[in-house]
């Protein structure tokens, strides 16, 4: 299965949506990004890849608010957002699925997605309807406690609840982590289908197979710098890539 | 590895698959209980004597008391743990057969405005005219006791029960309100800069406790619930040592006097005395603004976001919810509630001294929420009412050094039986529901980190 074949060029998405200059985030005196440029133009689904530890969710934490960079730039629309605190940040459009999905495990399917349109004075029918539509699984669970929903099924309510509050730009932390195949392949499907219907996507993904048939264009962490980034398809031929993330055995020269 | 240590792993995995009956959750209560009887007889039982160091030992658990706890907490035991199936089957078919007639009222009182209406208010005339139908002890209970808890912990409810935030110095904003209103009555040994009327002080007193919340709560409500509760300990030990000590201010534990409530509106002038039933009903005034007031702030975007709070800080804040300034908002409402519950209590006694604002008021006030059922106001109303009256109704039938043993027992024979309380809210029942399936952590009070790293 390829991916969509959209504009692979971020060239040509004008300015772009999300821009990340010379950011460095320290937690204490240990520096967990040491200098990231990163764009992401509108419409586009972006991957982000690395090993364990690279520093990628951390750059989610970053965007979204969640951390302060001590240097760089973090900008949204070309406003500059750094330093604007997470909950600031749903008004301008961002919703992040953060690692680990933080469902609210004693609230029902339903209210769980109320909360997510929480920036809204009431959640909009439409966009109920549309997550319904994405997530047939939701609907039948509506009632029941998110607690108790099977880590799919919870994966499905992060991004759904995240989608009530109409993002422009879904940052997603690993959304593939602990799922079986056949549901890894379902959830990104149901990405595809969000990316298509206008959501732009940066998502932090271990499954770079997946992830990069996805995504337009995909950078690569180590350490907390990027080390490659390139169109999806150039970087899924790329046999460094296939050594290091699809466990191929290719020799690197 | 060698065969013998093989072996001997084997065998260890054995006596670990093996639980001892001992281990089982249903003798384990009832070890727990037989700790109640025991407890219980030593304390409410005859005193030592200091020529035969184990006379009270010998006698309490040779009385008749003895037998009767024992009776009592096992009795409580053997129908809880075999009468089960029996009586939760009969409490089932009642709840089957009630379920359709049930259905019905609840259909008409939600569709019957008037009747509803008609319902509420004739519970509000039994309330007013309550204090007429009881002696002047049972008055006094009413209002220095039941009306002043029901007061505080309804507030108390907001902090814990809603926002999910432990806080075990609540009674230092009812002690703020309370020598407010003797400062601002000019009944402290400093002068205040004009002398004001006891109502006019509320508002002071609100503010007074709102600012000390927000200057209290704005560094410490990132802490997690534990470090939080010991902030709040350490807060509360500040404003009572501060009480205390501070004689030349506050008057310290010999006290102060304080003017009473008073009204004049040049054509009509009140003031109350020594009568309790006028402070009754100002309190129940008080109790019925405010719980209007927090039933709708409950079902508003505001309830809303302290439950997202109380269940996953980070992700209620990735969700768009100001989580600094909604925790700030339930401590702020529970601090000035209390300091409302202060000015009430210290102009109804029209006296105050530093050992009314102890730290155990602020526990007693936190174990009526959880007996009522945390976050959920009807149980809130009704347990407080339940167990300041308790020690109330003892009084002429045990020693009064023994009345808060049966009050103890009773919580922790509620805590092994009915841990939600007794009229949980909807949510907390879920959070029980689910810690015995085991899906999630029943550490209500536990929130994760909040705020921002950097
Ligand atoms: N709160 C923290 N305090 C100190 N160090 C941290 C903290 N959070 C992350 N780090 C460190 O920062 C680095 C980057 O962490 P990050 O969570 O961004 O990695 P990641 O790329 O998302 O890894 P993974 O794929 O395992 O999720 C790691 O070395 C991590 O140990
Ligand atoms: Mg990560």
């Amino acid at each position: 299965m390829s991916g969509p074949e959209l504009d692979k060029n971020p060239g040509e998405h004008g300015t772009p949506l999300l821009e990340l200059s010379g950011l460095r985030v320290f937690y204490g005196a240990i520096e967990a990004l040491k200098g990231i440029d990163l764009t992401v133009g509108r419409g586009e689904a972006v991957a982000l890849l690395g090993a364990n530890g690279a520093g990628k969710s951390t750059t989610l934490k970053t965007v979204s608010g969640m951390l302060a960079p001590r240097h760089g730039e973090v900008r949204l629309h070309g406003e500059r957002i750094d330093g604007i605190a997470s909950h600031e940040l749903v008004r301008f459009g961002l919703g992040h699925v953060p690692e680990g999905r933080r469902v609210f495990a004693r609230m029902t399917v339903l209210e769980n997605l109320t909360m997510g349109a929480y920036r809204f004075r009431r959640p909009d029918p439409d966009d109920l309807d549309r997550v319904f539509g994405l997530f047939p699984r939701l609907h039948e669970r509506r009632k029941q406690i998110a607690g108790t929903l099977s880590g799919g099924e919870q994966q499905m309510l992060a991004i759904g609840r995240a989608l009530m509050g109409k993002p422009e730009l879904l940052l997603l932390d690993e959304p593939s982590m602990g799922l079986a195949p056949l549901i890894v392949e379902q959830i990104f499907d149901i990405l595809r289908e969000v990316n298509e219907q206008g959501t732009t996507l940066l998502l932090v993904e271990q499954n770079a197979s997946e992830a990069l048939q996805l995504a337009n264009r995909g950078y690569v962490l180590e350490t907390g710098e990027v080390v490659m980034s390139g169109p999806a398809d150039t970087l899924l031929a790329d046999p460094r890539i296939r050594a290091a993330y699809l466990g191929e055995h290719v020799e690197v020269d | 590895m060698t065969t013998t240590e093989t072996a001997r792993d084997v065998s260890a995995a054995a006596r670990l698959r093996k639980t001892s009956w001992y281990q089982e959750p249903r003798w384990q209560r009832l070890a727990a209980l037989i700790g109640v009887a025991v407890v219980g007889a030593q304390v409410t039982g005859v005193e030592g004597n200091n020529r035969d160091i184990f006379y009270a030992l010998k006698e309490n658990f040779t009385s008749t008391g003895f037998a009767v706890w024992l009776a009592v907490c096992v009795g409580i035991w053997v129908v809880r743990e075999f009468a089960q199936a029996p009586v939760g089957s009969a409490w089932q078919s009642v709840k089957e057969s009630v379920k359709a007639p049930a259905g019905e009222v609840q259909a008409v009182w939600r569709k019957q405005f008037w009747l509803r209406v008609g319902i509420l208010s004739g519970v509000l005339v039994f309330l007013i005219v309550l204090p007429l139908l009881v002696s002047r002890h049972w008055q006094q209970v009413l209002v220095d006791q039941i009306a002043i808890y029901v007061l505080l912990a309804i507030g108390l409810n907001v902090v814990v029960g809603w926002a999910g935030m432990l806080d075990l110095g609540f009674i230092a904003f009812f002690a703020i309100g309370a020598y407010s209103a003797a400062f601002w009555t000019g009944s402290l040994p400093v002068d205040p800069p004009m002398v004001l009327n006891n109502f006019a002080v509320i508002p002071i007193a609100v503010i007074t406790c709102l600012v000390a919340g927000v200057l209290l709560g704005a560094p410490t409500l990132r802490l997690r619930g534990d470090y939080l509760a010991i902030v709040t300990l350490g807060f509360h030990e500040i404003v009572y040592l501060g009480a205390k000590n501070w004689q030349s201010f506050t008057g310290g534990t010999s006290g102060a006097r304080v003017e009473r409530f008073s009204i004049d509106l040049g054509f009509w002038s009140y003031s109350w005395g020594l009568d309790p039933r006028p402070y009754y009903w100002l309190l129940l005034g008080f109790i019925i603004v405010l719980l209007v007031l927090f039933i709708r702030l409950e079902h508003s975007r505001v309830g809303r976001a302290w439950t997202a709070i109380r269940e996953d800080e980070v992700a209620a804040a990735s969700n768009g919810v100001d989580t600094v300034r909604f925790k700030l908002l339930a401590f702020a409402i529970g601090a000035s509630t209390s300091g409302i519950a202060g000015v009430i209590y210290a102009s109804k006694l029209a006296y105050i001294n530093s050992e009314a604002f102890i730290v155990l008021f602020s526990i007693l006030v936190l174990s009526y929420v959880i007996f009522g059922g945390m976050g959920s106001l009807p149980g809130v109303l009704i347990g407080t009412a339940v167990l300041v009256w308790l020690p109330e109704a003892l009084r002429d039938s045990v020693p009064a050094q023994d009345r808060y043993m049966y009050l103890g027992a009773l919580l922790v024979i509620m805590m092994i039986y009915r841990p939600q309380g007794l009229w949980p809210s909807r949510r907390r029942q879920r959070e029980l529901h689910m810690a015995e399936e085991g899906t999630a952590g029943a550490d209500a009070l536990g929130g994760t980190a909040g705020g921002k790293q950097v």
